[in-house]
């Protein structure tokens, strides 16, 4: 059982391979957290200080996922900010970005304040994403100065792909101004059309409705485009085909505000995976084909895709433990990421560790811009301590959160979170 | 004689030697329906339920004629007049009927997986007869022991698929159980209607009906369901019926003969003419005399009935 406490007023992290995602260096040291400030960070000689032997583990930045479905308001039986806290501190994140499809939806000052002022109780650091239009109905902009007022982050329609090209222009010109990233669902809705899965080989054979690759590729190409047209950030996010990385790879030659993320589990399954009809693995955008996934790898690999997310999405029992047509789409992700990311991208892919810890740490911050430099003296503590090494068997004993909705119970993941330190807390996993 | 696998869900992957047992078997019941005394005790003894989520007809009568032949008790759900209008889950309804100590359930959902689904949760054997628009075992099977019954040999045989595919469970059990008995399988309809890399399960696709039906042995005509006409999938079935139809027009250009199969219900005059379907060439009427006889081998072999 993970145990969450108060940080003893100096703790030092000894003997630990401290990698540096801003200097991009590895080393041996010691970290000292003061009174929930970075106090030194080298070779630390300190007397009366908590030690935790950090000796074959890796100790860096806090990692931060631009996003998570926390639930709430509206959803709290299946998750809130401070279960989803739990849940981020087991996976070793310090700091998240809710997305607004809640219940109502976030897309207020007055709702974005809410928010915010429970999350200030809360042991990570949450930052509201308001709605892009009022309702998340795709037609009219919301307060979007007023919400960044009260502590907004970035603006988006979530789940809702904002579908009429002329709004879309209109919440990236508006943002773009407030200098805010605007994130769209990449989806066009009607190619999607009432597909629950990849269109393919697998949905034909399972005689399930398909949601074709191009659904999301000519939505992210229409964003990327219109990025460029405004001058506005766009963030691409959960790319998820081979299509899409390739339009993002050209966009960045041409045009520098891009950032785009992809999850772990369209690294780790494909969607031959849902052969058996594993609810848990019905997601938007879909599980595709293992071509997308060798694409996906590339991308990251070159830069393309410069963040790694979740869209930690819970569900109850009762919505997915249903036939696939009707079963909920989404999956928690914040417990299984570190694993699963290491395990495909680090052990089978052979990427260097310090690219992979820059898409969990350096690059989201940057996209946000939240602080970078977590390892400067008197910064608030942010640290993620873990082995890179360990295999272990993901169960539902590792689950925080308040849902279990998670495809990778039952599987082996390489690459396991020690300790967590965020807002003076100390999570020990 | 058993069957390796203890349901009977689809005939993705399922063993050729176990669907050539199936038609064996099912020839032996065709004989007992010949009698004048048309029920054998096989069966004697077990309880079968049969879960009706979606409407059907010919699929029910069928199977409950196959079970009281064999002389098993029966108990029929149709979700209609089940508590599942009060809001009762899928899991929970199978669950109850479960613990009413069942030996097998025959299942019909219109979700595709719902019969896999449903042997998480029960103990009793499952057969599916029809998980939306996944897979129909039963009928497939029933379209097979039609054509052995016809040409006494399926390995190379030319069968013609005609019409939805898209939306169909029998065109894909039909697709996966020929593939297995290694005839040779052509798709024929609109573009619309054709489902996705369906070529990767070894099937060709034609849009020329003439050509699929100089080329074939013998058609299996599917239905056309008039409510995909609204969305575009087809414009009209004037227009469908001069690209697709068949007719006895068509079929007199070609100096051949050739078996034409339909699963019913037909709609006459749209997918096939009134003439096709009542003339010599068709076999609709024995497919419904084979489908009775090959659920009664399929209930047989998979609930290890005894021989009288």
């Amino acid at each position: 059982m993970m145990k969450l406490k108060k940080c003893a007023k100096k703790i030092l992290f000894k003997n630990g391979t401290i990698i540096d995602p801003i200097l991009e260096k590895g080393y041996k040291g010691d970290v000292l957290v003061e009174n929930g400030k970075i106090a030194a960070v080298g070779n630390v000689d300190v007397k009366n200080a908590e030690v935790i032997d950090c000796s074959g583990l890796i100790v860096t930045h806090g990692f931060c996922d631009l996003h998570v479905h926390f639930r709430e308001p509206g959803r709290e039986d299946k998750e809130t900010l401070e279960t989803g806290s739990r849940a981020a501190l087991a996976g070793g994140f310090t700091r998240v970005c809710t997305m607004p499809n809640t219940n109502p939806p976030i897309d207020s000052p007055e709702s974005i304040r809410f928010i915010y002022e429970k999350a200030k109780e809360c042991p990570i650091h949450i930052h509201p994403i308001g709605a892009a239009t009022k309702g998340q109905l795709g037609q009219e902009l919301t307060e979007m100065a007023g919400m960044s007022t009260e502590g907004a982050i970035a603006f988006s329609d979530d789940g809702l792909p904002i579908m009429d090209g002329g709004v879309m222009r209109r919440v990236l010109e508006y943002g773009g101004m407030l200098d805010k990233p605007i994130i769209n669902h990449a989806e066009d809705v009607c190619l999607r059309n009432d597909g629950v899965m990849n269109e393919g080989r697998m949905s034909t054979r399972l005689g399930l409705p398909g949601n074709p690759v191009e659904a999301e590729g000519v939505m992210v190409h229409r964003d990327l485009e219109l990025a460029r047209l405004t001058g506005a950030k766009l963030h691409v996010p959960h790319v998820s085909t081979a299509t899409a990385v390739k339009h993002v790879t050209d966009m960045k030659k041409h045009y520098k505000h891009i950032s785009a993320e992809v999850t772990p589990h369209h690294l780790f399954f494909t969607d031959d995976d849902l052969f058996e009809y594993n609810t848990n693995l019905k997601v938007a955008p879909p599980i595709r084909r293992n071509e997308d996934r060798v694409a996906l790898i590339k991308g990251f690999k070159s830069g393309a895709i410069d963040c790694i997310a979740t869209d930690h999405a819970p569900h109850t029992i009762e919505e997915k433990e249903s036939t696939f047509d009707v079963a909920a789409f989404g999956m928690i992700g914040l417990e299984s990421c570190l694993g699963a990311v290491l395990k495909v991208l680090v052990h089978e892919e052979k990427i260097d560790l310090m690219t992979v810890i820059k898409a969990l740490t350096v690059n989201p911050r940057e996209v946000m811009g939240f602080i970078t430099n977590l390892f400067e003296n008197n910064t608030d503590a942010e640290l993620t301590i873990f082995d890179p090494e360990e295999t272990w068997e993901f169960t539902k004993g590792d689950i925080y959160s308040k849902s279990s909705n998670s495809p990778f119970i039952g599987k082996s993941l390489v690459g396991k979170v020690k300790y967590t330190v965020s807002k003076s807390y100390l999570a020990i996993i | 004689m058993s069957l390796q696998q203890r349901h009977l869900l689809g005939l993705e992957g399922y063993p050729a030697e176990d669907i050539q047992t199936i038609i064996d078997t099912a020839f032996t019941f065709r004989e007992v329906l010949d009698r004048p005394i048309k029920k054998v005790p096989s069966l004697q003894g077990k309880t079968i339920v049969n879960l009706f989520f979606e409407n059907s007809t010919r699929t029910r009568i069928s199977f409950e004629l196959a079970q009281k032949r064999l002389s098993a008790d029966t108990v029929n759900f149709s979700a209609s007049t089940s508590s599942l209008t009060k809001g009762e889950s899928f899991k929970d309804t199978v669950q109850n009927i479960e613990a009413m100590k069942i030996d097998a359930c025959v299942i019909r959902h219109p979700t595709p997986g719902a019969a896999l689904r449903l042997t998480e949760y029960v103990d009793a054997v499952v057969i599916n007869a029809g998980d939306g628009t996944h897979e129909h075992p039963t009928q497939a099977i029933l379209d097979m022991t039609s054509l052995y019954e016809k040409f006494g040999y399926l390995k190379g045989l030319k069968v013609g698929i005609i019409g939805d595919i898209s939306h169909s469970r029998v065109a894909l059990s039909n697709i996966h159980g020929l593939i297995a008995m290694g005839a040779d399988v052509t798709l024929c309809g609109p573009a619309t209607l054709i489902p996705p890399h369906i070529e990767e399960l070894g099937v060709k696709v034609s849009y020329k009906i003439d050509e699929v039906i100089e080329w074939a042995d013998a058609l299996n005509v599917l239905r056309i369901q008039m409510e995909r006409m609204g969305v575009s999938l087809f414009p009209s079935i004037r227009e469908y019926r001069s690209l697709f139809g068949i007719t006895t027009e068509r079929l007199a250009n070609h100096k051949k003969d050739i078996v034409i199969m339909h699963p019913g219900p037909m709609n006459r005059g749209v997918e096939i003419e009134s003439a096709v379907a009542d003339g010599d060439q068709a076999i609709i009427l024995d497919q419904v005399l084979n489908g009775v006889a090959s659920r009664m081998a399929i209930l047989y072999l998979l609930l290890g009935g005894k021989t009288e």
